[in-house]
């Protein structure tokens, strides 16, 4: 195949939905879609693409694991809802008006999309063929990704498009990491600037290197900061936060039961910080007491 | 019976939207809306994080104005932990905050709005986008764009980290310095970058205010508001991207405020409809009295035609010339032609390039100490900046150990929320007689929403290299369009 032809691309072009809706089931050869999936009309809109396309690319953290937005799985539609259009300090809003499903403004029916409760991966909602991870993907392993698909030199299916390494063993400060090592307690940036040339962890930082596929570029590292996960978990690893938790009792320099602790609680805020980028795609999905509220 | 028109989704813009359009029985517009179908939460998910970590977060509201929220998120974080960052800090931030609003602009005004001008409002939808651009204005002018955004792009990846969700900020400062190196070899970029700014005025100038259709259009009264407006000025009132108090000005021009960003909420409120997910801020001295315009409305804009409005004028020579001649042209300050938004634009590119060669000028920029770091216990922060689109505000409270117990955002698409919606009506009662609908006429009025710039995209981000393949636009009747050869290095 040497040609391609832009069927969809809302940010650049002007087809529009039925536009899509025209075309025959697997006419279109790849679809990339990026975002998570956590609305009636992602779904919709997910499902049209993926009938529509022989093969369909989950594009970015998002779409590949659930990403940041699928932090909202630690809380609920109604406490986002209350906090967004009622408690916060600029609305005025005594009526408690909430966006609605269906609403009548004189004779004219306005109809919404339904959030939903929780956040989800794309191949939560539908098959996926392969997955370009990354929060934003890398441009050369976008364009990587599309001389795959146009060579038709394709990995098995449900491959991510990315080396099989964790981010360690491509980083720029790995000679500075012993084999092993013990930090009493984690530093925040907050209030401690990194060395620019030390290993994040073994300079005290939580870097999520370890628990992170490679493939990057190491460009958060590059600008002096540790690695938040947006590769998503190496090969071979369900969960990047357990993947990370796992190697925390191995650096801690505690050697009594308030030591260790005290190295524990210096880790701020896990659930944020260990599964940032994957969340809905985690062993954990999401805070209990969601899963019965509609999706 | 009522004939509705649904234009979903709505293009050329970063993020969701879609314009419904009710007809009477003549065929003419009754009322028109325009609704955004989602909403992430970032307010209440962030709550209990490490505030620091919110500049790495919160550029994720937007994959085309990161930095924006990176910036904000910073400064609000400065606010926060009561630090103020060295000078060499202070002028990264602002380099990068500039060489952002740069190219930013930039990719607006060839790819997402300049396309209704450049190729025109009505040509084919397979015609109206970057490539049909490309055709029109030549292979050497899109060469050059894409090589001056790579440039630009490459300066900002060192600095920043990523260009995409930036990583440098923190209380305080940067993680990551400038050598005099990088200094001398960006003096070129922001050079490069005045003269390109400078030409793309030419193009506008050639492409649109040469021809009297489009003059008709911008000054028209399909395109028009009579609001209040809002934009970060200095201390001299002009006009500011990346720091400053935020000034507004009444319809006629006269100031009807100025506050320090800790003053925010004492000026803007904000309303809730149920039939669309985003809410429609106002000014509070004023009140809400509904989708309309003047100065008993306290509808306001946002983004760069009101932030040109809510100031004295530019902060740089070059820029300050341009601006008094679009004003001149559109008979006087302020303007309300919402199309003008586009000129106005251009306007802050130069402003933005100019401003990017009297930083890297500066050997100052080069200083080694680039961080001081926090020691006070953090309550609240509010950090606001100028994203391309308009005023951006972050506030943050926390507890003594700096973790998130409440976050309000207000982002600039938010601002133009209850213009774009009164725009969008406007613009379909004006155009649409009789029932008369064509994908032009549609177009038409979804320029009305492009003016401001509603965001941009991580998907048209330029590839390095050699762009590896060869995309083939055809028209509806599949005749070949235009060709797109692989050895263009390049943007799809």
């Amino acid at each position: 195949m040497e040609a391609v032809d832009i069927v969809l691309w809302p940010v650049a072009l002007d087809f529009k939905l039925e536009d899509l809706r025209s075309r025959g089931p697997g006419e279109i050869a790849v679809a990339f879609i990026n975002g998570s999936v956590r609305s009636s009309e992602h779904e919709m809109w997910v499902k049209i693409l993926r009938e529509k396309s022989q093969l369909v690319v989950a594009f970015g953290a998002c779409a590949h694991l659930g990403g940041i937005p699928g932090l909202a799985n630690c809380t609920t539609r109604a406490e986002i809802f209350q906090n967004k259009y009622v408690r916060s300090a600029t609305v005025e809003n005594s009526k408690g008006v909430l966006p609605q499903l269906e609403t009548w403004v004189d004779s004219y029916c306005l109809e919404l999309p339904e959030t939903w409760n929780t956040v989800h991966s794309l191949n939560q909602v539908i098959d996926v063929d392969y997955y370009l991870p990354g929060c934003a993907p890398p441009p050369d392993s976008i364009a990587k990704a599309v001389q795959a698909i146009l060579s038709g030199n394709l990995p098995p299916k449900g491959s991510v498009i990315a080396p099989d390494k964790s981010l360690c063993e491509t980083c720029p400060r790995n000679e500075t990491k012993p084999e092993t090592f013990t930090i009493d307690s984690f530093r925040r940036l907050a209030t401690s600037t990194p060395d620019p040339e030390k290993c994040f962890l073994v300079d005290g930082f939580v870097c999520l290197g370890p628990a992170t596929r490679g493939g990057c570029g190491e460009r958060c590292i590059r600008g002096n900061m540790p690695c938040r996960g947006c590769f998503g978990p190496p090969p071979d690893v369900l969960d990047q936060g357990a993947k990370f938790l796992a190697s925390l009792g191995s650096i801690s320099s505690g050697k009594t039961v308030e030591e260790v602790r005290s190295f524990a609680d210096s880790l701020a805020d896990p659930m944020g910080t260990l599964y940032r980028f994957s969340l809905p795609s985690s062993l954990l999905q999401r805070r209990a007491g969601g899963k019965e509220v509609s999706r | 019976m009522t004939q509705r028109i649904t234009i979903n989704p709505i293009t050329r813009l970063e993020g969701h939207g879609k314009i419904e359009i009710f007809l009477d029985e003549s065929g003419d517009v009754e009322r028109a809306f325009f609704q955004v179908p989602e909403l992430r939460g970032f307010e209440t998910f962030c709550l209990g994080r490490p505030a620091e970590e919110m500049a790495r977060i919160t550029p994720r509201i937007c994959g085309v104005c990161p930095t924006a929220h990176h910036m904000a998120s910073v400064k609000a974080l400065d606010d926060l932990w009561q630090v103020d960052p060295p000078p060499a800090a202070k002028k990264l931030r602002e380099l990068a905050y500039n060489s952002f609003m740069f190219e930013d602009h930039l990719l607006h005004f060839y790819y997402l709005g300049g396309p209704d001008f450049v190729v025109g409002p009505t040509a084919p939808k397979e015609k109206r986008n970057i490539l049909g651009v490309i055709d029109k204005v030549g292979t050497d002018v899109a060469l050059k764009l894409i090589h001056m955004r790579k440039e630009v792009r490459r300066m900002l990846e060192a600095m920043m980290g990523k260009v995409i969700h930036p990583v440098f900020g923190l209380p305080g400062g940067v993680s990551k310095g400038m050598t005099e190196a990088e200094r001398t070899d960006y003096r070129e970029i922001a050079e490069n970058a005045v003269q390109f700014a400078q030409f793309t005025l030419k193009v506008f100038d050639s492409v649109v205010l040469q021809e009297k259709q489009y003059v008709d259009l911008i000054i028209g009264e399909a395109y028009q508001h009579k609001t209040y407006y809002m934009g970060l000025v200095d201390r001299q009132n002009r006009v500011s991207f990346y720091d400053g108090d935020v000034r507004v000005v009444r319809p006629d021009g006269k100031e009807s405020a100025r506050f320090s960003p800790r003053d925010y909420h004492a000026h803007i409120a904000e309303h809730v409809e149920p039939w669309s997910y985003i809410t429609f801020p106002y000014l509070k001295s004023i009140g809400w009295s509904g989708f309309v315009d003047g100065p008993s409305s306290g509808i306001y804009r946002v983004a760069p035609l009101a932030r040109l409005n809510a100031s004295a004028g530019m902060a740089t020579p070059l820029a300050q010339l341009e601006h008094d001649r679009m004003y001149e042209t559109l008979g006087g300050k302020p303007a309300h032609n919402t199309l003008a938004f586009h000129w106005a634009r251009l306007v802050e590119t130069l402003q933005a390039a100019e401003r990017m060669q009297e930083l890297l000028s500066d050997t100052e920029i080069t200083g080694r100490d680039i961080r001081v770091c926090p020691t006070k216990t953090p309550t609240e922060g509010v950090g606001i900046v100028e994203a391309p689109r308009g005023t951006l505000i972050h506030h943050y409270w926390t507890d003594a150990k700096g973790m998130l117990t409440r976050v309000n955002l207000i982002v600039a698409t938010n601002h133009n929320a209850a213009p774009i919606a009164m725009s969008v009506e406007r613009a379909a009662k004006a155009l649409i007689k009789g029932g008369q609908v064509n994908d032009g006429l549609l177009n038409m009025i979804e320029m009305a929403f492009r003016a401001y710039d509603p965001c941009h995209a991580c998907a048209t981000h330029a590839l390095p290299g050699q762009m590896p393949l060869r995309a083939n636009i055809y028209d509806s009747a599949a005749r070949l369009l235009l060709t797109l050869e692989k050895d263009l290095p390049g943007v799809l």
